[in-house]
């Protein structure tokens, strides 16, 4: 037999396609991929290590940089461990408010993914398009944080401050013009024949193999698997909103796309019934010892000052213990781990990136495919570096 | 949420150097014989009554100065009955077996834990530094890895001579 030689092709880690800094070393016959391996690593930051170092407050910020496209879920994440370290529960308001800003940072996600993809694909009208309307929700996002990128406004024991005059209507008229801007989407691209050409058969994951993998999130609900951490653990008052999990059926990487726009519907029914019953009521809870006061008291009163310096200088102590928190970000399930030794520090803080376990699947996925499939496949995964290096 | 403790009850009772340890206020988990761990998740995700078929988690904590050293943390879910279980184990530097035969996905997660930690995992198909270069020295998330280099508050000179 006449010794076969295989064509070694690397893609990345400044390849545009990858979003990021992800190298994909790409082992070829002829146009059919027989091997590939991802190399990551090129944005770590330990940021694991960083918040073995740092007090609880000082670790909340770090949250942000991990997955850049929906910072507000970071620090929901975040924040559940630290509260279920601390055993405190949270005002409903504040669970409210996390719960909408929550899922505006799902929609904003979700509008990048199908404007990138889509221009990844060679589709570039969708990108002007979807970036409108993401400048739009980041609008929205940047009045309660004053960020467009980085919130840090969801902390531990509530939320940094009351949600400012004029969010509400700023909100609604961003969910109710969004319906329609999502169906101008589907024009473009739902039927569209080089679009369905491109998504169709190509970037298969089937249901075993998803779960075998780990994956989560979006990819893993396109192959058929029923699993959302806002159903399945609810957090944050979760189980009282009124929305359904959309599921594909053939694991493509066209079901990855119908799933998006589908979760992009309903997180507008979820902030539509947010905002319809939004309580009234504290944002924080009343734990003296965890929470900072508020700024006006720390101008005004001698003792909310000390407290204010005494919370942020020594940080806050936690019981000892370990408390594992997950939530559905857009990517999949966000998990942090966290082990108190009953210091102001943690231990350790265990990080579970969605986009590091869903890029593992990636091999499997573009096994036998094309060249010119893995930049589809690596898009319809939306992966964001930032995570997944850590 | 099914009770997890259910879970562990049927766990010990095929398992023998498996004991439940309750970690509040944390995840109920059951902390496993180093030895028996591939056995015993493998029992968690083939037996029928327990069938954990996915891998949410593996993670390591270096608790220096313990003997032995490191916590291997294991969280698994089924989709079947939606329970979350935590499996813990102890290992010193020597390591232990990997899992990647039952799930893929701890290919990966076992390079981070060999990058990050130093442990090696036996029988791992492609045991690599994840994070890190392949020269780099040290185990970054080893307690005793320190946080700054030694040069960390020298100024930055350029030796234009030099090149």
């Amino acid at each position: 037999m006449a010794e076969t030689k295989y064509m070694t092709i690397n893609m990345g880690p400044q390849h545009p396609a990858t979003h990021g800094v992800l190298r994909v070393v790409l082992e070829l016959d002829g146009e059919t991929i027989v091997k590939s391996t991802p190399h990551i690593g090129y944005l770590h930051r330990g940021i694991e290590k960083i918040f073995e170092n740092r007090t609880y407050w000082q670790g909340q910020p770090l949250t942000d940089r991990l997955d850049y496209t929906s910072g507000m879920s970071n620090n929901l994440a975040y924040c559940l461990a630290v509260e279920k370290l601390l055993g405190v529960e949270i005002p409903k308001r504040a669970q409210y408010i996390r719960v909408m800003l929550s899922e505006l940072q799902r929609i904003a996600a979700h509008l990048l993914w199908v404007a990138t993809h889509a221009l990844d694909m060679g589709a570039m009208t969708v990108l002007f398009y979807g970036f409108r309307e993401r400048e739009n929700c980041l609008k929205v996002l940047e009045t309660v944080s004053g960020a467009r990128l980085m919130p840090d406004y969801i902390r531990f024991g509530g939320l940094r401050e009351e949600l400012p005059g004029g969010f509400i209507d700023m909100a609604k008229s961003f969910i109710e013009e969004l319906p329609g801007r999502i169906d101008e989407y589907e024009t473009l691209l739902t039927e569209n024949v080089i679009w369905k050409g491109r998504t169709k058969n190509v970037g298969f994951l089937s249901a075993e193999d998803a779960i075998a993998y780990g994956v989560t999130g979006p990819v893993l609900r396109a192959s058929g698997v029923n699993y959302d951490v806002r159903k399945a653990y609810p957090y944050s008052s979760y189980e009282e909103f009124d929305f359904e999990i959309p599921l594909g059926t053939h694991g493509d990487i066209y079901d990855r796309y119908l799933v998006r726009l589908q979760e992009m519907r309903q997180s507008i029914r979820i902030v539509t019934q947010a905002i319809e019953r939004l309580p009234e009521g504290p944002i924080k809870v009343d734990a003296p010892q965890y929470v900072p006061p508020e700024k006006e008291d720390v101008a005004s009163d001698m003792a909310a000052l000390i407290r204010h310096f005494k919370i942020m200088a020594d940080g806050i102590k936690p019981p000892k213990g370990e408390a594992y928190a997950s939530i559905e970000s857009s990517k999949g399930e966000l998990g942090f781990y966290i082990i108190s030794d009953g210091t102001e520090r943690p231990y350790r803080v265990r990080i579970r990136p969605p986009s590091f376990l869903n890029l593992g699947s990636v091999s499997k996925m573009i096994q036998g495919a094309l060249v010119a499939d893995v930049v589809a496949a690596i898009g319809s995964l939306d992966i964001v570096l930032g995570e997944i290096d850590k | 949420m099914s009770d997890n403790s259910e879970f562990l009850k049927i766990l010990s009772g095929k398992l023998s150097g498996a004991k439940i340890v309750p970690t509040p206020p944390g995840e109920p988990s059951a902390m496993v014989e180093k030895d028996s761990i591939h056995e015993a998740l493998d029992h968690l995700k083939y037996d029928r009554d327990l069938s954990f078929n996915m891998l949410v988690d593996l993670f390591a904590v270096d608790y220096m100065g313990e003997e032995p050293r490191f916590e291997i943390v294991y969280i698994l879910r089924s989709t079947k009955h939606n329970g979350r279980i935590v499996v813990k184990t102890r290992t010193g530097d020597e390591g232990l077996d990997t899992v990647s035969d039952l799930w893929p996905a701890a290919n990966f997660l076992e390079r981070e834990i060999y990058d990050m930690f130093g442990l090696p995992f036996a029988n791992h198909p492609d045991l690599r530094r994840i994070y890190t270069p392949d020269d780099f020295v040290g185990h970054p998330l080893r307690k005793e890895f320190p946080l700054e280099g030694e040069d960390f508050d020298k100024p930055f000179v350029v030796d234009l001579e030099k090149e």
